[in-house]
């Protein structure tokens, strides 16, 4: 289909694997159309790239509509682009200009170590999970699903914070590489729904002890996290992650889990 | 060779209760001593991983994505059915399986989509339990909406992403199992081959997708939840490495595979706009609640834009769905809407540049409900569309096109979701047993996690109570080695082919054959001359593929070539299975057998069956057992949306 085209420079991160050096190479892709995303220009430069006899370019990808997770680039000193709201296989080429030079690198965090070019480890955000982001409960046996009314705006509100995809993007783009975005969007949710209420002190410490110990740094609260969040998740959802830990901490006993 | 499907004697609503009380039990204290292999982390395999290892059971899981969480299921956009009749419309269980052996074209069993709909009900509760948060309406109960196929509202949903909301829910319960270690989960590895032992399925061979390691791992029993095979068409709206390489391994390895040919092409995605592409988007068939499907009357009106058509006056305009079946309108169930979207574009009064296009409007519903409710109900679809098209949607139509979405077909599996092969279960839409030849919306979901919450934990028992106390799989039985020798001897064949084009040059070559012969609308001459081409197909990959690299490292190009290798051989045989079925049913359009308004015509004499095709060797045909469907509870008629 013919459209608008434009021809652009790309520096990309290559690295052969964990604990390799990595650097800096350039690339040129012509006649790319506005109407691809930014993920199929990659394809198209890895097309060229293979016949050339060259290794493609390795990079995370799958669902390619925004909501598995899995796509995590650091374009242009922004993770997933310079767009809002969105992720790298939203972006589209018409967010660039001919001729520019675009900047491709990996999640760079001690807690994301890099396993090839642009593809990082992300399991610690799975430990993360694993120390207590659920509702301890087992299949079977439990109330019927309309037995506990929730109220519309809680209901809303914790599905704000369960869209969480698990991308990353808020730990590569925090100086200090802090999760709090991606653990209090959990803990905020389990803590907004009755359902999550039981545990919820136990889950708070749990999480954030889980969460330093995979190495992500603390947060100090300047947001970045915020504004490059794919789903628009709010450090509202911090601020209650942290009233959370300090009833938490003051008062372990669960017995008094309301309070 | 006949398929015992192990249906429970009895009345239909009483089937599954019985069988539950009539399966053999494992003592909890037992349970432990027995290893389970659960491949795939999406709905069925999350689900059944975390429910198998809370009753006891060692659990290996395994993904190839980096983490569970991002397995396909994760993507489902509108909803989960479930019979709860919250909404005192006249919804029952009854209903439930009705709409859905109906929306199937009375291809699939009666008593397994009765037990599915009796359990849909518990699915919903067990989601709430887990913090899964449903929308609810201002009273704090949970809201429904309406989907293609029924007359009742009875789909729950979380904004537009149901599906990753449940996939989570699934994820939190198979993480506190990671947690307790009674599940050691696998991430990164994709399963190669299944490993069989005197005729029953004992392990698998898997590749670790980073340092390339060829390893197998025992198990009593393995579970393959690993989706379905729509990406065999190249485009579709699976996730890119969704594929079907299990499912093909297991078939290889003597388990049947049945109805392939039976693929569901959703009528609501975004249209194809170049060559380049890779990868097609859904739109929620939600949308089709609010949105109203036309295209102009007249051709001279074709390949209008969207900009345009806002201009075209009512009376040029042809709101097909509407016209043609007034009491289900815009609700018809997907293989209808997108056969008839085919039609239409067919006669030449397609949309958009390419003419590969209809108009789904929202202007009507805008007007009537105000632009606030409708961006409340869809709003994120209507960004995901503007995000890719750059056109507005609540100020111009949207243009979509079929593309294809699910398989309904899948290994062969009883009522205990066990394949032919001993101790090898298939769950989810790696199955082919509850959608017939057209699956409803919002039944996936519903499906993927009644297999793994509700099904597998009761059935598994009636085969490992089976098994020998104690005895672990021995992995020095040779059967290990040989399997690792042939994943490894494929992998080396792969990387030594040192051809000219790529994965993707091939894949796409394939993807235009399916398509064209095998997609929309199929005869028996296409599907003849698709085998033939699909036979010169797999010449050209064994002699001209190019892989660059190393095994020993993380190589994508080496995935897509092991993929690839498996659609090749697996796509024939869906045009094998299409050729043998010279009947139409549900998205499997025979243009040999329509009624005279063009709809699909069943030929229930000769085709009510299921069927299950073998592996016979290298070069061989297929043999073909045949299941016969028995209805006792539903009289067959030709579907009528009208």
């Amino acid at each position: 289909m013919a459209g608008k085209t434009i021809n652009i420079k790309l520096k990309i991160w290559r690295q052969a694997g964990e604990n390799k050096p990595g650097k800096f190479e350039s690339y040129e892709v012509n006649d790319v159309s506005v109407d691809m995303s930014f993920l199929e220009m990659l394809d198209v430069l890895n097309e060229n790239e293979l016949k050339k006899g060259n290794d493609p370019i390795h990079f995370d990808h799958d669902c390619r509509e925004g909501i598995c997770g899995m796509c995590s680039l650091y374009i242009n000193g922004k993770p997933h682009g310079p767009k809002h709201g969105i992720t790298t296989c939203q972006l589209h080429m018409r967010t660039f200009n001919d001729g520019e030079t675009i900047v491709v690198e990996p999640w760079r965090a001690s807690a994301f170590p890099v396993l090839k070019d642009l593809v990082v480890d992300r399991t610690s955000f799975d430990r993360i999970m694993q120390a207590g982001g659920y509702v301890t409960v087992s299949t079977g046996g439990v109330p019927d699903a309309n037995e506990i009314a929730i109220p519309k705006t809680v209901a809303d509100e914790a599905m704000d914070a369960a869209q969480c995809i698990g991308c990353g993007a808020c730990v590569a783009a925090c100086k200090n590489a802090s999760a709090m975005l991606f653990t209090s969007a959990k803990v905020s949710q389990l803590a907004l729904l009755p359902q999550g209420g039981a545990e919820r002190k136990r889950r708070a410490l749990a999480m954030v002890e889980q969460h330093d110990a995979e190495g992500f740094g603390a947060c100090t609260n300047t947001g970045a996290c915020e504004a490059v969040c794919p789903k628009e998740i709010s450090i509202t959802h911090i601020a209650r992650l942290n009233r959370e830990f300090t009833r938490a901490s003051f008062s372990g006993n669960e017995t008094d889990y309301q309070n | 060779m006949s398929l015992e499907s192990k249906i429970p004697a009895g009345p239909l609503a009483e089937k599954w209760e019985k069988h539950k009380f009539n399966v053999k039990l494992v003592n909890p204290a037992n349970k432990r001593k027995f290893n389970i292999i659960v491949v795939g982390t999406g709905l069925a395999g999350a689900s059944a991983a975390a429910t198998l290892a809370e009753l006891g059971y060692n659990v290996d899981a395994f993904c190839f994505q980096d983490s569970p969480r991002r397995a396909h299921s994760i993507a489902a956009q509108g909803g989960i059915n479930a019979a709860k009749n919250y909404q005192n419309d006249g919804d029952s269980v009854f209903r439930l399986f009705y709409d859905t052996i109906k929306g199937g074209d009375y291809r699939s069993r009666e008593a397994n989509v009765h037990r599915l709909a009796e359990v849909s009900t518990e699915i919903i509760d067990q989601c709430v339990a887990q913090g899964v948060p449903f929308a609810r309406d201002y009273g704090g109960l949970l809201d429904n909406r309406s989907f293609g196929g029924a007359q009742v509202s009875r789909t729950f949903y979380a904004r537009g992403q149901t599906g990753q909301q449940l996939l989570l829910g699934a994820y939190s319960a198979l993480t506190k199992m990671v947690n307790t270690g009674k599940v050691k989960m696998h991430t990164r590895k994709e399963m190669l081959d299944v490993v069989t032992i005197d005729g029953a399925a004992k392990g698998i061979v898997t590749r670790d997708l980073v340092t390339g390691k060829v390893e197998s791992h025992a198990g009593h029993a393995v579970l393959l939840c690993t989706g379905g095979y729509g990406n065999v068409f190249f485009l579709s709206t699976n996730a890119m490495a969704s594929n079907g390489s299990a499912a093909w391994r297991a078939y290889k390895k003597g388990a049947k595979f049945a109805n392939p040919c039976f693929t569901q092409i959703h009528p609501t995605c975004i249209p194809v706009h170049g060559d380049y592409q890779s990868k097609l988007t859904l739109m929620s068939e939600s949308l089709r609640n609010d949105g109203r499907v036309w295209v102009p009357k007249d051709k001279k009106h074709a390949k209008i834009t969207a900009a345009e058509a806002v201009k075209l006056p009512e009376s040029e305009r042809d709101y097909y769905l509407e016209r043609r079946y007034p009491s289900f309108g815009n609700l018809v169930p997907r293989d209808v809407a997108s056969r008839n979207a085919k039609m239409v574009c067919d006669e030449g009064r397609g949309v958009g540049v390419t003419g590969l296009a209809v108009f789904l409007d929202f202007a009507d519903a805008i007007k009537r409900d105000g632009q606030k409710t409708i961006e409340a109900k869809y709003g994120n679809l209507f960004d995901m569309y503007k995000q890719i098209t750059a056109d507005n949607p609540y100020e111009v139509p949207m243009m979509i096109y079929p593309a294809v979405h699910y398989t309904m077909g899948g290994l062969w599996v009883d009522y205990n979701l066990s394949t032919n092969v001993p101790g090898l279960y298939a769950l989810g839409e790696a199955n082919f047993s509850d959608h017939g030849a057209n699956r409803l919306g919002a039944s996936a979901l519903m499906q993927g996690l009644a297999d793994g919450y509700f099904v597998i934990p009761y059935t598994i028992g009636d085969y490992i109570a089976t098994l020998p106390l104690g005895q672990a799989v021995d992995k020095s039985n040779p059967a290990f080695a040989q399997a690792e020798k042939e994943a490894q001897a494929r992998i080396d064949k792969l990387l030594n082919i040192k051809g000219n084009q790529t994965p993707d040059d091939i894949h796409k070559k394939l993807g235009h054959i399916m398509w064209e012969y095998c997609g929309m609308s199929r005869n028996k001459e296409g599907l003849e001359k698709a085998r033939g081409m699909i036979q010169e197909l797999r010449k050209e990959f064994n002699k001209d593929l190019k892989v660059i690299g190393a095994n020993e490292e993380l190589n994508m190009t080496l995935e897509k070539a092991l993929r690839l290798e498996d659609f090749l051989e697996l796509g024939e045989l869906m045009v094998i299975d299409a050729h043998n079925r010279s009947e139409s049913c549900g998205g499997h359009f025979r243009e040999e057998s329509q009624t005279e308004e063009g709809e699909a015509l069943r030929q229930d004499e000769e085709f009510s069956y299921v069927a299950a095709w073998g592996y016979e060797g290298e070069g061989k045909d297929p043999s073909l057992t045949k299941e016969d469907l028995v209805f006792e509870n539903v009289k067959l008629t030709q579907r009528s949306y009208k």
